[in-house]
């Protein structure tokens, strides 16, 4: 029973001995495998650690176990938050919306406003013509918008709604309502690539709905005018890094998308859209001398746009750890006409001195990684960079064309090349084999991590998305010299944490627990 | 306050969000919305019209069929695998979403908080999926040899490609001898979450019940009851299950939080099933009790008050020595509440408070605020049902505010101009209310804390209640050189 002087939660109460027996007696009733026979559970728990179920579970081709990648949809709402008092307006069932708003909402700890046009049962028979006309009207009425982004659902993709058609028809059907709103729709099926995906449809369709290039018609250019695509970037950190490194370059720099204030708003009061780029600095994109993406893959199809019909220099940049920072640094001096700053040189030598300082503690330890392609492509080259040795690096939405190679050339730098794996389009249940028979020192990704870290005992560091039991990582920066600087420190940290644990044993092991590291 | 102030002030917040709405959305919506009170004519819980399809282009805090099925109703049934058929993304947000706790070793014999999915590609969508269903459900037992059974959720596309799951999952059955059963809960199904409920528990009906594998060697007693409807947030349910067993009573199933296939197919060997969570899973304990003949009894274990009214007509079902034991176990925990109450009542009397949940909540936690001296202005539920309105009336004290399916612009807009004290609602609402500086507490999930069924969790839920009206971050709201 509770002491009312030291009342406990679940956590604690349950391990009072009454509650021990409320779940000895349930265990009879239970069943007669599994659970009520402890030792069967030893044996298939020990089987499930050897290279024979590793070789089973490579096999697979049919279930995916603990995947490491969401839906399109999901990126498209993430895209749409990057643009001043933009409402993500999701074509279909409410479901998804609840699912994408939870989602977000748990890693950022923010509200994220998305609308449904709820679709069920009559809209797969008759489509979803009317829920969009009385959708796009209602969303406008309510949450005054300035643009509406509608993305689909796989249910709308699959009855396959004429999205285009949809649009221009509830805008006929709005009386005017709708007139000076615009409405980009991009089509995201959920059995199509993965939340990265989503972006970039999204991302695409918006810069499109706003710069109409009339064809055959030269659109003037700006000399001066850079445009930067953050891409599916989980940390607010990285795009307030990425803008302050190229505001010492230029204020013609502009970031397009750019949901840093969107998922960090301060208390006081609610207010639905915040930040983002204003559609007015979103509609000349198109006039700008050039446009970097910072995410090669969650920015395809709008690569493509812009190259062809914006005609203007396209770049990609990955502006994680130091070569990735040097990179983008260069482009900026090359794209503006202007040295680097004598500040970046600085932040880039406190940097480096960082790294040197710390090495010894990564250098030869081995990594597990997993997450998004264009993150992993960054956070890899910054182990390498740091000696540490990316044991399993596991993408499971790596796109077909193109991602291997360009990992293959990071991993060749690794000074232990040979003990490095890729593992495309692998779930997590697959990583948990890998773990047991090629174990390594530690993991890095995100929440899903926690129960691999619980049964192999690997510490997990994390960094990634989504992380929800973690509070407030994303509010900093793994993008640019600042942002390696945080890498450094979570991992290092991560290695003199485990190293602590290892030696703390009294009379032991302690004889290494040093107060100097 | 006034009861006339507050009446006046509700019904002016329902005048003000419906003059936001265009015209079509304003009469769907004014059918929802309402005011009632406990006593008197008909009131808003009477009329207020529910279970319809949410109005299009707004934030509702409405999920689907699937969520309901695969979320609430079968994904806690702990050592079965849940398959999520179809694309990556419905299995992926719902992964370890819910706090159903469970004890089992995950992976090996228990398998709650993963995910499995045939993440269902372009292919899968022209071609069909069966085939590559069957083949994942043999892959499955190959790789965990214990699981106890396999059900099939269904998200949106296999309804509208036309897969026949079921055809599958019975020629599985056969051909392996476990329980595999194809749950058809595609989102698109309803208006709701509920929806997926029903058909999570038709298939309970249909594919688990008549299993009689266990029941056979079943030896009952006089005492056997089955928990129905409590999905272990927390650990609810084993809060609850604790009572029950010092009552004298003995818990042979528990549905479906921590639950297992066994208990599933057992409870039709209680003599009583004690239903918790009336909306998602009345349908089955009604099946139950027409086809076993074994009864059922709703109960609500928010709150002392509540819950020692719920231990008393239990134990008025069986005999006397239960009923004595049962009053031993009242008196033993009113001792312990009531100092509960001693400690926190006066920190958070007269506080008002509006709620916005789903399932039995929007009426069972009533009580329980009410044991320490709070008051519910507001009310609603996101996918009730005409009954739960009805069961809602008995509940009120006052004046209250009624929405049904209520949206974020609604909710906002009557937190602002009623100000409750606290609201307690759920994750997408929670950072919208605290920005304005607003206590709050997850009533879906307990926020991380837990649990809050049965008397020993009232302790824990007077001391959450007050962590969230009292905490100093609250005052901290304002800069000091800001004027008020």
């Amino acid at each position: 029973m509770q002491d009312v002087e030291n009342i406990v939660n679940g956590q604690k109460l349950f391990l009072k001995p009454e509650y021990q027996e409320v779940f000895k007696n349930k265990k009879q009733f239970e069943s007669n495998a599994g659970s009520t026979n402890p030792d069967k559970v030893i044996e298939i728990a020990k089987w499930t650690t050897t290279w024979e179920y590793r070789e089973k579970n490579l096999a697979r081709e049919h279930i995916t176990i603990n995947p490491a990648k969401a839906c399109q949809p999901l990126g498209a709402v993430m895209a749409a938050l990057g643009f001043e008092n933009t409402m993500p307006y999701v074509h279909g069932s409410h479901g998804c919306v609840a699912y994408f708003r939870s989602y977000f909402t748990r890693h950022f700890k923010e509200p994220t406003p998305c609308v449904s046009d709820s679709m069920s049962e009559s809209a797969a028979v008759f489509g979803g013509l009317s829920n969009m006309k009385e959708g796009l009207r209602n969303c406008k009425a309510l949450y005054k918008p300035d643009m509406i982004a509608v993305s689909t659902t796989c249910m709308a993709e699959v009855i396959g709604d004429d999205l285009n058609a949809f649009v221009i028809g509830a805008r006929k059907d709005a009386e005017g309502e709708l007139d000076n709103t615009p409405i980009p729709a991009a089509h995201t099926p959920s059995f199509v690539g993965s939340h990265v995906t989503g972006y970039d449809n999204m991302m695409n369709a918006i810069l499109q709905e706003l710069n109409m290039v009339e064809e055959g018609v030269e659109v003037e250019k700006d000399a001066e005018r850079i445009n930067i695509i953050p891409g599916f970037e989980p940390y607010l950190g990285s795009l307030k890094e990425v803008k302050k490194i190229a505001s010492m370059f230029s204020d013609k720099i502009v970031m397009i998308g750019d949901h840093e204030d969107q998922w960090n708003t301060p208390a006081g009061e609610y207010k639905l859209y915040a930040g983002g780029t204003p559609l007015a600095v979103a509609k000349t994109a198109s006039t700008a001398k050039a446009t970097i993406s910072l995410q090669r893959y969650s920015t395809q199809a709008t690569a493509k746009m812009i190259k062809n019909d914006w005609k203007q220099t396209y770049a990609t940049c990955n502006p994680i750890g130091l070569g990735g920072t040097d990179e983008f640094v260069m482009k900026l001096s090359e794209l503006t006409g202007k040295p680097v700053p004598a500040e970046l040189t600085k932040l880039r030598g406190q940097l480096v001195d960082a790294m040197q300082d710390s090495y010894p503690y990564m250098h030869g330890k081995k990594f597990a990684i997993w997450g998004d392609p264009d993150f992993l492509l960054g956070v890899v080259s910054f182990l390498v960079e740091m000696g540490a040795i990316p044991v399993h690096v596991l993408c499971h939405n790596a796109p077909r064309k193109n991602w291997e190679k360009e990992m293959q050339a990071i991993l060749e730098k690794c000074t232990f090349k040979e003990e490095c794996h890729i593992w495309g389009g692998k779930d997590l249940w697959h990583l948990r084999s890998l773990l047991f028979t090629e174990p390594v020192d530690f993991m890095i990704g995100n929440v899903y991590g926690k129960e691999l870290y619980r049964d192999t005992k690997i510490p997990l560091i994390r960094i990634g998305f989504p992380i929800f039991d973690r509070h407030h990582l994303h509010r900093y920066s793994i993008s640019g010299y600042e942002g390696a600087l945080n890498l450094l420190t979570w991992i290092t940290n991560s290695v003199l944490d485990a190293l602590d644990e290892e030696t703390k044993e009294i009379a032991k092991t302690d004889f290494f627990f040093d107060s100097i590291r | 306050m006034t009861t006339e102030t507050l009446l006046s002030q509700q019904e002016a917040a329902i005048a003000e969000v419906l003059a936001a709405y265009p015209e079509k959305a304003k009469k769907s919506r004014e059918k929802h919305l309402g005011v009632d009170m406990p006593e008197g004519v008909k009131g808003a819980c009477d009329s207020t019209k529910s279970n319809k399809q949410t109005v299009p282009g707004v934030m509702s805090q409405r999920g689907c069929a699937y969520a309901g099925s695969k979320g609430v109703v079968w994904g806690p049934v702990k050592d079965m695998i849940h398959i999520s058929h179809g694309p990556v993304g419905c299995g992926q947000y719902s992964r370890a979403g819910r706090r159903n706790y469970y004890i089992g070793t995950t992976g090996v014999d228990t398998y709650v908080t993963m995910n499995f999915t045939t993440d269902y590609n372009e292919k899968d969508i022209v071609f069909g999926g069966d085939k590559k269903l069957k083949a994942a459900l043999a892959e499955i037992d190959a790789l965990f040899p214990l699981n106890n059974g396999i059900s099939i959720q269904s998200e949106c596309p296999i309804g509208l490609i036309g897969d026949d799951i079921q055809a599958v999952a019975k020629g599985y059955k056969k051909e392996s001898g476990k329980p595999t059963v194809a749950v058809s809960c595609e989102g698109f199904r309803g208006v709701s979450q509920s929806l997926g409920h029903h058909i999570a528990n038709d298939m309970i009906r249909d594919e688990v019940l008549p299993d009689n594998s266990y029941k056979k060697d079943f030896v009952s007693t006089p005492y056997d009851v089955a928990i129905i409807g409590d999905y272990n947030i927390g650990g609810d349910a084993w809060s609850s299950r604790i009572l029950l067993e010092e009552m004298g009573l003995r818990v042979i199933a528990q549905w479906s939080g921590d639950a297992t296939y066994k208990e599933l197919t057992i409870a039709p060997k209680a003599k009583i099933n004690l239903l918790h969570c009336y909306r998602s899973m009345n349908y089955v304990v009604r099946h139950m009790e027409q086809e076993f003949g074994v009864p059922w009894m709703e109960y609500n274990f928010f709150g002392p008050s509540k819950t020692t009214e719920s231990l008393r007509k239990i134990a008025a079902f069986f005999d006397e020595t239960i009923q004595a034991k049962t009053e031993a176990v009242i008196a033993k925990y009113t001792e312990m509440t009531d100092k509960v109450i001693a400690k926190y009542r006066p920190k958070l009397e007269g506080k008002t408070v509006m709620l916005y949940v789903g399932g039995l909540r929007p009426r069972h936690v009533i009580g329980a605020y009410e044991d320490l001296g709070m008051k519910i202005i507001g009310t609603g539920y996101e996918f009730g049902h005409g009954d739960d309105y009805k069961r809602t009336k008995d509940e009120l004290s006052g004046s209250t505010l009624i929405y049904d399916d209520t949206n974020e612009y609604e909710l906002e807009q009557f937190v602002k101009r009623l100000k409750p004290d606290l609201v307690a609602s759920g994750v997408k609402e929670k950072y919208v209310f605290q920005k304005m500086g607003l206590p709050f507490r997850q009533m879906h999930s307990w926020d991380y804390s837990g649990p809050y069924h049965g008397y020993d969790a009232f302790a824990i839920f007077a001391k959450d209640m007050d962590l969230a009206l009292n905490s100093p971050v609250w005052a901290h709201t304002k800069a000091p050189w800001e004027s008020n």
